[in-house]
């Protein structure tokens, strides 16, 4: 304890008093002094609280564990399986659904959800009677709590819910549906959930990206006699192209660790039709007891999502992000 | 940034990382745990969140301290699931577990006791273990009992009268044709037979459970429970029971997606609505099923009968499937916890337990306290049950439990095979 005073101390003090030797690096110093002085407390925190679990993780997915392991049971030889648990997800037909599920979700929200968003944020970009309002309708389910929401569909939605009890009052006795309890529709009904909770969200992005389009473009295009949709079509669309990406990328990380709105409305079912990376994993590490498993289906997750990442930000996201978020892409 | 200044920033981190590191410890020699001089909390937690049993378990946890001058007792009740799957076990594996709280018998204290967790309690309170007669076997390993159940019951059918009067179905099924009978007898009548919230899994596993438990015989069943073997013929024959069962459509519509509990949806909502005919569940359900209601009360319509036996069956007919919530010590609880645990099991606590229409009392004295005519008529069916199994999910442990129950559910949607449910336990099991 007593080498880290001093090792510190004469730093801060150089600062403070005017050196007895002054050296060219002392500014220097200083500063680093200061930056571990401030840096050092939330890296310690981000290390044991993020990059430890994440290791462990890693170290985890290697051991067939027991429900409640001691760190004994990493010793046990015999409990090292090496890479079986990752060859178990990737035979399990459940699993392969999952990720499956993932993926379509992902396409769905990009493309259904994306142009949906653009067209409502370019009509509320007009003037409009009621505009306020009408934002404000759309951005409620994103401020909602997901708990509360999900809960809410999942009742709503139930054969003898409210949604079933709506359609018949409405004379539309034939469109009612099992919405959450049939297999065939269960992943659709979710991703129309997960449209009414995000699209708010999306719109949002848009419209902010629509301020930063300058009116007088759209404008001088208007003189030239361009038609509204020619205007939209070829100058604010491509100009939203940065607010868009960054949205998109948002959405592929959102989709692939889809987790708290399917756990809060089916948990998976019906027959894993719903089921997502995330819940999967909960399903078998937390639940049926396998932290071991668990641990390898959370590293397949996070390799999934790293190498999806890495290259939406090398391809999509280069001249965005040119300078601003990594030094990398050039 | 350059090299040399990385790894020395990456010096100093570590340094500063250090010294966090000793002062810590140096503030964590304080103690909490008091101790020599008399003074000792006791902390409990229980699953009573709503009801009438908060406040009972505030009143024995006054009293207690009341009698025993310089102890503290905080109990804290959490919901059900959350105690048993998250806390109870992060608290243990965190070697900080609260003094006195509830243990799910068969795999999961197993587990605990493997891991010396548990305090022993048959030299510390020997009467209150016997108090409780045989429902105390599930909470014993090898003979040792190491926690004590203040509540058991078994599960049975909660019907309908009115419904079942409708459909003109006089006598309740005694026996799996007759049963099948009355589904028929609801269906024709235009009323749901029986609801099952499979959304939710366990309820429909339990099927499942009351088809193995009457197939197989009480000493495979037994022999499975230590062994997870589960070679025997009748593990099969129990999944083709239920797919022929299943056949007769006897279940509502949707009833993948439905949950247990939840909602006027859910299973236990459309028998307190008057829209399902039966439920299969356990001895708590009038009191879930009265929170579903309009007025909050239990309809007076509800009813209760055992699951009937199957004929020709190699298993017991009179054998029941239940369960119950029992209490245990942690091994570094004070002497005092058992004696808590002792008070909440007197006769007298046991007594109000059941007046308060919470569940069945295991003391058999305080039996006679019990108000409810459905909770009684389920303490006289496990008084006349040969043989009672606990939940077989719990009794063969989590992991096994939670790949047989994706089985059985997989069976209900029509998407595998009575064999698969099988295999997938004896996978389960192989991986333990």
């Amino acid at each position: 304890m007593t080498s880290v005073i001093e090792s510190v101390g004469p730093a801060v003090s150089a600062g403070s008093t005017p050196a007895r030797h002054p050296r060219p690096g002392a500014g220097r110093a200083r500063k680093r002094a200061e930056i571990v002085l401030f840096v050092g407390p939330a890296l310690l925190l981000f290390l044991g609280f993020v990059i430890l679990p994440v290791l462990l993780a890693g170290v985890y997915s290697f051991y067939n564990l027991p429900q409640s392991f001691q760190w004994d049971d990493l010793a046990d030889p015999e409990r090292f399986v090496g890479f079986a648990n990752y060859a178990r997800a990737l035979e399990d037909p459940a699993f392969i659904r999952s990720v499956g599920n993932n993926f379509l979700i992902l396409s769905l929200s990009l493309l259904i959800q994306g142009p949906l968003a653009i067209g409502i944020a370019l009509l509320l970009n007009r003037r409009l009677r009621g505009r306020g309002v009408l934002r404000l309708l759309i951005f409620v389910p994103y401020v909602l709590a997901e708990v509360i929401a999900g809960l809410s569909w999942k009742l709503l939605l139930q054969p003898q819910g409210g949604v079933n009890a709506l359609l018949e009052a409405l004379g539309l006795g034939a469109f009612t549906q099992n919405w959450l309890a049939d297999p065939n529709i269960a992943l659709w009904t979710m991703f129309a959930i997960l449209t009414w909770k995000y699209v708010g969200f999306a719109i949002l992005l848009m419209l902010a990206g629509l301020q930063g389009v300058p009116e007088e473009l759209a404008e001088a295009a208007a003189i030239d006699g361009a038609s509204w949709w020619q205007v939209q079509r070829h100058i604010t669309i491509p100009l939203l192209g940065p607010t868009i990406r960054i949205w998109a990328f948002l959405s592929i990380i959102g989709a692939l660790q889809l987790f708290d709105m399917v756990w809060v409305t089916t948990r998976g079912g019906p027959l894993n039709a719903t089921s997502t990376m995330a819940t999967y994993m909960v399903e078998k590490g937390q639940f049926g007891g396998q932290p071991g498993f668990g641990s390898a289906v959370a590293v397949i997750l996070f390799l999934i999502s790293l190498v999806v990442a890495l290259v939406y930000q090398r391809f999509a996201l280069r001249r965005d992000l040119a300078g601003s978020i990594t030094r990398g892409v050039r | 940034m350059n090299r040399r200044s990385t790894t020395r920033l990456v010096a100093l981190a570590a340094a500063a990382g250090i010294a966090v590191a000793s002062l810590t410890a140096c503030s964590a020699g304080g103690g909490d745990d008091g101790g020599g001089d008399g003074d000792i909390t006791l902390t409990w937690w229980h699953n009573a969140t709503s009801g009438p049993m908060p406040a009972v378990w505030e009143e024995v946890a006054a009293e207690f301290e009341e009698a025993h001058p310089g102890v503290t007792v905080e109990q804290t009740g959490y919901q059900n699931e959350e105690l048993q799957r998250t806390l109870i076990p992060n608290a243990l594996a965190a070697g900080d577990p609260p003094d006195l709280f509830q243990v799910w018998p068969g795999g999961e204290l197993r587990g605990q006791v493997a891991n010396d967790y548990l305090m022993p309690l048959d030299e510390a309170i020997p009467d209150t273990v016997s108090s409780v007669g045989a429902t105390v076997n599930p909470w014993q390993v090898d003979g040792t009992t190491y926690g004590i159940p203040f509540t058991f019951g078994i599960e049975g059918f909660w019907y309908n009268t009115e419904l079942f009067e409708q459909a003109g179905i006089d006598e309740t099924p005694t026996t799996l044709d007759e049963l099948v009978d009355a589904v028929g007898a609801l269906r024709e009548a235009g009323i749901t037979p029986i609801a099952v919230g499979a959304g939710d899994k366990w309820p429909a596993a339990h099927w499942w459970y009351q088809f193995a438990l009457h197939s197989c015989s009480p000493e495979v069943l037994q022999a499975a429970e230590s062994d997870l073997d589960f070679t025997d013929d009748c593990w099969v024959e129990a999944g083709e029971q239920l797919e022929e069962f299943l056949g007769t459509e006897p279940f509502q519509e949707g009833f993948l997606g439905t949950p247990a509990q939840t909602g006027a949806g859910s299973s236990a909502g459309l028998m307190a609505n008057g829209q399902a005919a039966m439920e299969l569940m356990g001895h708590w359900n009038s009191g879930q099923i009265g929170g579903l209601t309009a007025d909050g009360e239990v309809p007076a319509f509800l009813g209760w009968f055992p699951f009937p036996g199957i004929e020709g069956a190699a298993g017991d007919p009179t054998a029941s499937l239940g369960g119950g919530d029992g209490f245990a010590c942690s091994a570094e609880a004070p002497p005092e916890c058992a004696e808590l645990l002792a008070y909440i099991m007197s006769e007298d606590v046991q007594a109000r337990f059941a007046a308060s229409g919470s569940g069945i009392p295991t003391v058999s004295a305080a039996v006679a306290s019990l108000e409810d005519p459905n909770l009684t008529a389920v303490a006289e069916g496990l008084a006349d049950s040969s043989f009672v199994q606990i939940w077989l999910d719990t009794a063969y442990g989590t992991t096994v439990g939670n790949a047989m129950n994706e089985g059985i559910v997989n069976l209900f949607g029509g998407a595998g095979t009575p064999a698969d449910i099988v295999k997938k336990m004896q996978d389960a099991a192989a991986t333990l």
